[in-house]
């Protein structure tokens, strides 16, 4: 289940953030502290957890401390929905 | 919010004052119980109203501690803080004294503190500094670097002794504070400007935008940047007019909460670079939105970074249900070196549009009318001067060009700089006869300036200045990387409104993980030490960038050719 929301927020990340579909981007790469999107992507991925899965992640969630990694970002979804 | 109506006329700061300080006196003295700002904190914590009163005799506490360990007129307080309150009463507090206070960029949440903490000891040892003010959080970091100098924070605030004390003795020729820009190169140039200057500044860009006791201003831009600084936080303290506060790193998480404010407080006055338009059309949804009314306001005015008509247009019809309308947005050309504005448009009217031939600005260097069937440019008029500041254009000899001609912008005016801080060699290449040459390209039309693009090296994200050399030497040193072949630069980025910036680097190795890996590292430290996105790093074989004949990296050749390789995209 939850292998399937990483790569359903993968996708997004790469198409729509990255613009870079072949990327190869892992589970636990860093990607505000990477240095591969920056904050204001965050209100991006907000809006996409929220037309995808059907609610609102808190403001307060949307921090590179809790968001930094596809496998947060899937574990986070799972975890609220 | 009675205080928005209250009766009072906005005064001559030119002439009426010798500094910041006679002005400020006077708020507090007349107008006690009028709001200065209402700071919005992150989260639903509730605003705070903060009287002329409280914002003065908070202030008063930082001076009163300064004085207490001998600082003094002309004393120069690095400010080393977050976005809070108490940023804006150490900056007054400084100011009150007749010390010069000059607030660092903030630490942002993916920048090594080490090397962030490292940054400040440099400059605390370049500029002479005499004291840092800290936020509480940083105090321990900043002691530990034994820089020599007090570190004072709000734990350490001395009370309050009553009335607070304003420095009379302040002349118009001291200077007020300084402006940095981040990075190492930032760092390096302290914009000085004279109390004399930011009143002659207030003065004329109130007149351009038609300031009055009806305005509310409502900002959520940094104030270690001039836009933020000048037009959300000294102009209005200065002015009498109230100023809604909100944290930049609130507003990049919740960009809808500027727009809730602007509703509840009236807001009439906004600044924003360019992205901030496309990022607000993209980015907030309507169930987001509900009651929101943004009929008061007069003008969005776009700044910092080089503006897009089409991001005027996405805004424009991405609000207009909730009151926005196209003579709302208003453009502006401004530099911290000119204390702030040096032109400004679209306030009686909508900011002119000239369709210029590409042809011709490519090949001629004319900014000419385009004929029908020719290929276009779209520029968007950055207005016309401020009272009391000439703009020309000028050529490589520094000689003035017609109209519609393109050469560098050159500014003269009443609030300038007085010098880059303790730099006086930057100060003279800077100025020429009294001018100042901006380093940007651009034409003059009808009076009104237009920006082509730029002669210095620098790249602008999201209003943010960065110094290409300064990601070259972060990337030098990630290992596999040829020490001084590497390149960054900006791409047009048309989604965003803003520039994306690109790094090439020359590594010898042939293999696909590692160069792969060379790159995340360099994305990494770049993000890291820098706080920059590169939107692509590009891996090249050794021999791949061009030089120019003095040795430099030609970073115009090698971009050209980048987009040549990636189809024009990053």
């Amino acid at each position: 289940m939850s292998a399937e929301i990483r790569d359903v927020v993968r996708t997004f990340i790469l198409n729509n953030i990255l613009r870079r579909p072949d990327y190869k981007l892992g589970d636990d790469d860093s990607l505000i502290k990477g240095g591969l999107i920056d904050s204001f992507s965050l209100v991006e991925v907000q809006l996409f957890i929220e037309e995808t899965y059907g609610f609102r992640p808190a403001d307060v969630d949307m921090t590179a401390e809790k968001m930094d990694t596809v496998r947060m970002i899937a574990d986070y979804v799972a975890a609220h929905r | 919010m009675s205080q928005h109506t209250a009766r009072f006329v906005l005064p001559e700061t030119r002439r009426a004052y010798q500094s910041l300080l006679e002005r400020a006196a006077q708020h507090y003295r007349e107008r006690p119980e009028a709001n200065a700002v209402i700071f919005v904190p992150a989260g639903n914590a509730p605003h705070r109203p903060i009287t002329y009163r409280a914002f003065f005799e908070n202030a008063a506490r930082y001076a009163e501690t300064l004085r207490g360990i001998g600082i003094g007129r002309h004393d120069l307080a690095i400010l080393v803080m977050d976005h809070s309150e108490a940023l804006l009463y150490a900056f007054w507090g400084a100011l009150m004294l007749g010390a010069i206070p000059s607030i660092f960029p903030f630490l942002s949440d993916r920048l090594d503190p080490a090397l962030y903490f490292e940054r400040v000891r440099l400059l605390i040892s370049h500029s002479g500094a005499k004291v840092v003010i800290a936020s509480a959080q940083y105090a321990d970091s900043l002691a530990a670097l034994n820089s020599g100098v007090p570190i004072v924070s709000e734990a350490a605030l001395r009370p309050s002794e009553g009335v607070p004390q304003f420095n009379f003795e302040v002349r118009g020729e001291d200077i007020a504070f300084l402006q940095h820009s981040s990075g190492t190169t930032g760092l390096q140039k302290g914009v000085a400007l004279s109390h004399g200057a930011v009143l002659n500044q207030i003065a004329s860009y109130s007149a351009a935008i038609r300031l009055n006791p009806a305005d509310c201003i409502v900002s959520w831009l940094p104030l270690y940047h001039d836009m933020g600084l000048i037009a959300a936080f000294v102009l209005p303290l200065v002015q009498g007019i109230p100023l809604v506060l909100i944290s930049p790193h609130h507003w990049v998480r919740d960009p809808k909460v500027m727009l809730h404010a602007i509703s509840q407080y009236r807001g009439t006055l906004c600044w924003m670079p360019n992205f901030a338009y496309n990022f607000l059309a993209q980015r907030v949804r309507d169930d987001a939105l509900e009651g929101v009314s943004l009929a008061s306001m007069r003008a969005f005015i776009n700044c910092s970074e080089p503006m897009r008509a089409e991001s005027h247009r996405q805004f424009a019809a991405r609000y207009a249900a909730y009151g926005v309308r196209p003579e709302m947005l208003a453009t502006c050309y401004a530099m911290a070196e000119n204390t702030f504005a040096v032109t400004q448009g679209g306030i009686d009217s909508l900011p002119n549009i000239d369709l210029i031939s590409r042809e011709a600005l490519s090949t001629q260097h004319i900014a000419r009318p385009a004929v029908a069937g020719e290929l276009t440019v779209e520029m968007l008029s950055c207005g016309v001067p401020i009272p009391n500041c000439e703009v020309q254009i000028v050529d490589e000899a520094r000689q003035p060009l017609p109209e519609r001609h393109v050469g560098e912008v050159a500014v003269r005016s009443d609030s300038m700089l007085s010098s880059y801080y303790r730099r006086p060699d930057l100060t003279e290449q800077a100025l020429f006869n009294g001018w100042y040459l901006t380093g940007d390209y651009g034409y003059i039309a009808n009076g009104e300036l237009y920006i082509t693009g730029r002669k210095k090296d620098l790249i602008i994200v999201g209003g943010k200045n960065i110094y290409p050399q300064d990601l070259e030497a972060i990337a030098d040193k990630v290992k596999g990387v040829k020490p001084g072949r590497t390149v960054a630069f900006g791409v047009e980025d048309e989604q965003l409104g803003t520039e994306s910036v690109v790094m090439v680097c020359e590594v010898e190795t042939d293999d696909e993980d590692e160069r792969f890996e060379i790159a995340r590292q360099v994305r990494m430290r770049v993000a890291q030490e820098a706080d920059v996105t590169l939107s692509d790093v590009y891996i090249v074989d050794p021999k791949w960038l061009h030089k120019t004949s003095s040795g430099k990296i030609a970073r115009n050749v090698n971009r050209e050719k980048y987009l040549r390789e990636r189809n024009g995209r990053p």
